[in-house]
């Protein structure tokens, strides 16, 4: 195995500019978006008094899990000491950075007054998960940063390791953390599920990786850098248990909840009847979340193929959002149990009148807002590879493959 | 008509005489009867607590008052829709903080009617969520919003477990001084605490009952009205296995 060298992203000055001029005028009109929004008020979007989170926290919540997600390739080379994982740690880490960078932006500028960010900053409630979740993100930034620092000096070799496994269990936490936003609200009946906090952090792991092969596989083809086929087998490989790891929790999940007799209805909701909602949990999280990309990462003709890796990685980010949504939205949709053995059947307030679901259907400013963070990530990302050295100017199998001999 | 029904119902009802004292003029009975409120000037403190008994054998079918007299009182009538907004839409989006309910038995088919509000719960849920501390609740009982430490993050709202909050979704031209709202903040029924700070015993809603549907008072002294009538009849708390010991507390469903 031959040492690895890191350069900056070489593409021509151009097409370089090009590629930032295009998220620029994405994140442009989202930023125009977020100002329509923020002046009128709320009701220019989808959400009302019943569905409080819209779409940007469908978004928000996904760039947030996969951030903790990206930075596991670097953990698989630093913490459990696979070298051939190593090369890729530096992007990983950039990669969660610009993911938790691109989800906070989303969520800040959802809120009611994102003017009084400072207020969040300086007034702590410590009983609020939420508060705490504002430590762990700024502590993720300040780890990861140092680790990517020592990963690129070699004067900071011993801190390399320590740092490393810090990062690790730090972003378990995190994960953790934004899972338990939802593990707090008892009062849903889609949430007061105990499995949903360790949900979130195999889905971190699933949409991380598959955010980072997308770039990878993107920038290097650009730059004409080599990706070996042992590598890429390797990550795809790995991507299919964590999305097989996803399929087996959603199972648990709903059978824990078919066990407990209170989550009935939400269940039949879900399963059954619930509509858009149905459709995008066995359309969008099952199929193509799940089960296609599985089909396609374990096909012995298309998994070997670069396009068959592009694809599956797609679906399950594609997938991962539609996962996102009904638990974000089809958990507020559906109507809160207020009063057992009775039926609300007329209702000032939308109480769920008869058992109907609440109504949500996202506006354009939203859905531009949650793809303007999508454009963030992208932006900071490719800024950081061109500035300083991040990719490995070879991923060859002959690099990177400890086994690798010239036969 | 419907007066003579009601009649009859209470005939049937009331069989002791606390209830009627209860009953008879409630907003002179709680005058005399509760608690007095703190001054202006004097801290709040834990030896009241504010509550309310809400009986929904007499809240009538069909009537709202109630939610008229909230809105004008806490300024909600004041909210209008924005130009351009979708009518339907704009209904799931104005702010309100108390609203009628009708249920029906899933077995006996019995109907029911009650008004819901902030159940300003001891244990609160939406104080326990929000980043801020712009939740809180106050040394008797009310739980309330600080309007200039709310982010507009909503947590609290997807907390709450009886959906009792609104959030400003628009500008707001019109306000009372007394209950100033911006658009992106939370808020929901504060007991009107302005009249009670005021040195007033009543709120907006309960003057509003002509059916004497809910008892407002001091939770904290055995003499009050409400606590006099907690104590001949039985109550529920609504979600009574969330064990968050709300101070607004229903019986007759
Ligand atoms: S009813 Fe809702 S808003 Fe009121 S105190 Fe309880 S949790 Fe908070
Ligand atoms: S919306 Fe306001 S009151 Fe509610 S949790 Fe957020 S900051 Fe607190
Ligand atoms: S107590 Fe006051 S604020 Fe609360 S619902 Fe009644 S009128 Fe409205």
């Amino acid at each position: 195995m031959k040492k690895t060298h890191f350069s900056e992203w070489g593409i021509e000055s151009p097409r370089y500019w090009g590629i930032l001029a295009v998220l620029g005028a994405i994140i442009a009109i989202a930023g125009v978006a977020v100002f329509y929004m923020e002046h009128s008020g709320h009701w220019v979007t989808g959400m009302t008094n019943q569905v409080v989170w819209g779409l940007p926290h469908v978004f928000a919540i996904f760039l947030i899990v996969a951030a903790s997600g990206a930075l596991n390739v670097a953990s698989i080379g630093t913490a459990f000491d696979k070298k051939v994982y190593q090369p890729l740690g530096r992007l990983s880490a950039l990669l969660a950075i610009a993911l938790l960078a691109g989800g906070l932006a989303v969520l800040v500028l959802d809120l009611g007054q994102p003017g009084r960010l400072l207020i969040a900053m300086t007034h702590y409630n410590f009983k609020s998960i939420f508060a705490w979740n504002i430590y762990l993100y700024t502590g993720f930034f300040a780890i990861v940063a140092a680790y990517i620092w020592f990963m690129m000096d070699h004067r900071m070799k011993a801190w390399y390791k320590p740092t490393g496994i810090f990062a690790f269990v730090w972003r378990l936490l995190l994960t953790t953390g934004t899972g338990s936003i939802f593990g707090f609200l008892v009062a849903r009946q889609g949430y007061d599920a105990a499995i949903l906090a360790p949900m979130f952090v195999i889905m971190s792991f699933a949409y991380g990786l598959a955010a980072y092969l997308l770039v990878l596989m993107f920038v290097f083809k650009v730059d004409g850098r080599e990706i070996g086929g042992v590598l890429l087998r390797r990550m795809k490989n790995l991507l299919g248990v964590f999305v097989a790891a996803v399929l087996y929790f959603t199972l648990v999940y709903h059978l824990a909840n078919l066990y407990g007799t209170e989550n009935h209805a939400y269940e039949a909701f879900i399963l059954r009847d619930g509509g858009i909602y149905t459709l995008l949990f066995w359309g969008g999280w099952v199929l193509v979340g799940c089960l296609i990309p599985l089909g396609i990462i374990y096909h012995p003709g298309m998994g070997a193929t670069r396009g068959g890796i592009i694809a599956a990685s797609t679906l399950v980010i594609l997938g991962g959002l539609a996962t996102v949504y009904v638990i974000v939205i089809g958990g507020q949709v559906f109507p809160m149990a207020m009063f057992p053995g009775k039926t609300i059947v007329a209702s000032g307030f939308f109480d769920g009148v008869n058992g109907q679901p609440m109504l949500y259907s996202p506006s354009l400013p939203e859905i531009l807002l949650g793809v303007g963070g999508v454009a963030v990530v992208l932006l900071l990302t490719f800024i950081g590879i061109r500035m300083l050295r991040f990719l490995p100017t070879t991923l060859s199998d002959e690099v990177a493959d400890p086994h690798y001999s010239k036969s | 008509m419907s007066k003579v029904k009601h009649q009859g119902r209470r005939e049937f009802l009331k069989t002791s005489a606390a209830a009627a004292a209860v009953t008879v003029a409630p907003g002179v009975m709680l005058h005399t009867l509760s608690a007095e409120a703190a001054p202006r000037t004097e801290a709040v403190t834990d030896k009241v607590r504010w509550g309310m008994l809400i009986d929904a054998n007499k809240c009538a079918d069909g009537c709202n008052d109630c939610v008229s007299a909230c809105d004008k009182e806490n300024g909600l009538d004041l909210v209008d829709m924005p130009e351009g907004a979708d009518q339907g839409l704009w209904e799931r989006q104005r702010p309100r903080w108390i609203r009628q309910v009708k249920l029906k038995d899933n077995l006996s088919g019995k109907i029911t009617n009650l008004p819901m509000m902030c159940q300003h719960c001891e244990m609160p849920p939406c104080v326990d969520v929000c980043p801020t501390g712009a939740s809180f609740r106050r040394a008797d009982g009310i739980v309330m919003v600080d309007r200039h430490t709310c982010i507009g993050c909503r947590y609290c709202m997807m907390a709450c477990p009886y959906k009792a909050r609104s959030f400003i979704h628009a500008e707001v031209a019109e306000k009372l001084t007394h209950a100033p709202r911006g658009k992106g903040c939370v808020e929901s029924c504060n007991l009107c605490v302005h009249r009670l700070d005021n040195g007033d015993t009543t709120t907006a809603c309960q003057d509003a009952c002509k059916h004497q549907a809910i008892v407002f008072g001091d939770l904290s002294d055995p003499e009050s009205a409400v606590s006099q009538a907690l104590k001949n009849y039985p109550s529920v708390q609504i979600r009574a296995d969330l064990k968050l010991n709300t101070g607004v507390r229903y019986s007759n469903i």
